[in-house]
């Protein structure tokens, strides 16, 4: 309590000083130590948004869950959807905490996604036709959430990296679950192996967007605002490559092709050269203009509202007994 | 003839045709009343009140899965096929669960338009997890052995389902008068097909006679039993006697319903089921 007071007679300067001093020392900061907004700001966007796109993204996987083709598959997927779910209840109850100071809840949240102000990941905004989709989903989505996520477990915001340590663990559970689905099909039958090249072919464009628009040297105020708060220590480009790193080779190794006939790995600047995405594209898609933006909001708006009377019986029956 | 009340091994039920008989259709019965529910379960997977029911709810859509998948194997292991292709290739009139797990979980498709009824979800998953309840403590007694392994394990997991589908019924009965409303509903839906569940079929002489289940009286005395106390404890009209649907699901009598659920979860199974997947 003490330290609170006289904490409390700091200037805002003073106090904003000590926080980086913090942050440079290598310290975590918790949900009721103070921090200066924008800090607050970048966590809720980023978090919230990582959140909705776990719950969101167990939407095109959804489509799957019952067509699943053994029973093998179909206790897997199910456990898998289900993480994913987990995940994002994990992290909107660390957005919530950060949220609450502002007067702000999980509906809020929710209202936000449906009138497309909460952004989701690029990839839930897309079609996922085949059972093939389930799993490049499951290999190359997960493989490069693992990516980006591992990058933020030593973020300086503790109640996230620790909500981040336990999705990274399951994800790598994931990644296994999409990439054997892939390995059945890829030693398949001739039209298991066309399902699946047709999936790799149709991710690629959107695989490369999950990571971001390059920096080519420039980075945007709110990269380096998270950088240096230590939100995140790696760009866009630097994430994209190790993903490409990782999964290039095996994708080819399968006997797998990607749309981008002139992608070639430069020895000399120990990166991939790739064709660049439409970037005009990308922007649409996270705005909520994706081939399967409108489908999978109405999906879940529908059905959250629908069962409002859901919510409001837990309410009132809360007040009933407590 | 020899001595049929305690079978340990497969081999040794396959000594008596009629034996095998009354265990593979009781055994269907089993499985395919949990596959079909826990399919109609995961049609709910994203549309959940809130998310940590999602979460709760898929887990136990998931749990009901594996014990359909166990009884499939047992089914297996006696040869009457393999477990995916019994439950993924035969016809809708195969099937032998009851016609109440079958129903959809309302008006729309799980992936396009769903007008899904949480009320329904709630009473049917509480009646049907009572009487699983009822029905896996029966099974311990089971004169095939391997099922009464298999029950000890399942109801480990399932009495944490019950509790849950109990909790859910106690806040809606005592919250809000649309809530009450809809649940009364779906009270009233739910025990229209309430009584064919502790039905055993055309071979339910044979399977109650091998004692490889108490009577189907007996079931459903228990079950009912419970329910009553339960409904009475949370303060909800007591419906009385439940009524069976028109067709007869342990008889291979089905609704459109089953038709379209099974041409669906069976889709990309069908592309080449020799395939491996």
């Amino acid at each position: 309590m003490q330290t609170q007071l006289e904490r409390s007679n700091l200037t805002e300067n003073e106090k904003m000083e000590a926080f980086l001093a913090r942050i440079d020392r290598g310290e975590k900061i918790e949900a009721d130590d103070w921090m200066p907004d924008d800090y607050r700001n970048q966590l809720i966007k980023l978090i919230s948004m990582h959140g909705i796109s776990e719950i969101m993204g167990a939407l095109p996987e959804k489509e799957w869950v019952p067509k699943a083709p053994t029973l093998r598959r179909k206790l897997a997927i199910m456990a898998k959807v289900q993480d994913e779910m987990g995940h994002g209840q994990l992290l909107l109850r660390v957005a919530e905490d950060l949220l609450a100071p502002l007067g702000k809840t999980r509906e809020d949240l929710m209202q936000d996604l449906f009138a497309k102000r909460l952004k989701f990941h690029n990839v839930f905004h897309m079609e996922a036709p085949t059972w093939a989709d389930a799993g490049v989903i499951g290999w190359l989505v997960d493989g490069a959430a693992i990516i980006t996520q591992s990058m933020s477990l030593d973020t300086s915001y503790a109640p996230y990296a620790r909500a981040l340590h336990r999705i990274c663990a399951e994800e790598k559970f994931h990644a296994q679950h999409g990439e054997s689905i892939v390995l059945e099909l890829a030693e398949g039958t001739e039209e298991q192996r066309k399902m699946l090249q047709e999936a790799i072919t149709r991710w690629w464009p959107s695989l490369l967007m999950f990571f971001g628009p390059p920096e080519n040297g420039t980075i945007t105020s709110n990269q380096s605002t998270n950088m240096r708060y230590k939100i995140r220590t790696q760009t866009n480009e630097e994430l994209r490559q190790a993903f490409l790193k990782k999964y290039l080779p095996r994708i080819f190794h399968l006997g797998f092709t990607v749309p981008d006939d002139t992608i070639y790995f430069d020895e000399a600047k120990d990166q991939w050269v790739y064709q660049q995405p439409d970037w005009e594209a990308f922007k649409e898609i996270v705005k909520g203009n994706g081939p399967r933006s409108a489908h999978r909001l109405n999906l879940r708006e529908t059905s959250y509202t629908e069962t409002k009377w859901v919510r409001d019986a837990i309410m009132a029956y809360g007040r009933h007994v407590g | 003839m020899g001595d049929f009340s305690r079978v340990e091994t497969v081999e040794a039920a396959k000594q008596n045709h009629e034996y095998t008989q009354a265990l593979t259709d009781l055994l269907f019965q089993l499985a395919d009343d949990d596959f079909i529910l826990a399919y109609r379960g995961s049609e709910w997977l994203g549309l959940a009140p809130h998310i940590e029911e999602d979460v709760a709810f898929s887990s136990m859509s998931q749990d009901m899965m594996g014990h359909a998948v166990m009884f499939y194997e047992m089914l297996e292991q006696l040869g009457v096929g393999k477990a995916d292709d019994l439950a993924q290739l035969r016809a809708a009139d195969a099937f032998r669960n009851a016609i109440l797990v079958e129903r959809k979980n309302g008006e729309g498709d799980y992936n396009n338009d769903p007008h899904y009824d949480w009320a329904y979800a709630i009473v049917r998953s509480y009646v049907y997890g009572l009487h699983k309840q009822v029905r896996l403590e029966a099974l311990l007694q089971s004169s095939y052995v391997p099922l009464t392994l298999v029950s000890r394990k399942m109801l480990t997991e399932h009495r944490y389902h019950l509790m849950h589908w109990q909790v859910w019924l106690k806040q809606l009965a005592n919250s809000t008068p649309e809530a009450r409303q809809r649940l009364e509903a779906a009270i009233e839906k739910v025990w229209k097909d309430a009584g064919e569940l502790s039905q055993l079929g055309p071979n339910a002489d044979s399977i109650a006679r091998y004692g490889l289940i108490a009577a189907e009286d007996e079931l459903k005395q228990k079950w009912l039993t419970l329910a009553q106390e339960n409904f009475e404890k949370v303060g909800l009209v007591w419906p009385g006697e439940p009524g069976v649907p028109a067709e007869r699901g342990r008889h291979g009598q089905h609704t459109a319903e089953l038709v379209q659920a099974l041409a669906t979860l069976s889709e990309v199974y069908r592309i080449d089921p020799a395939a491996s997947w």
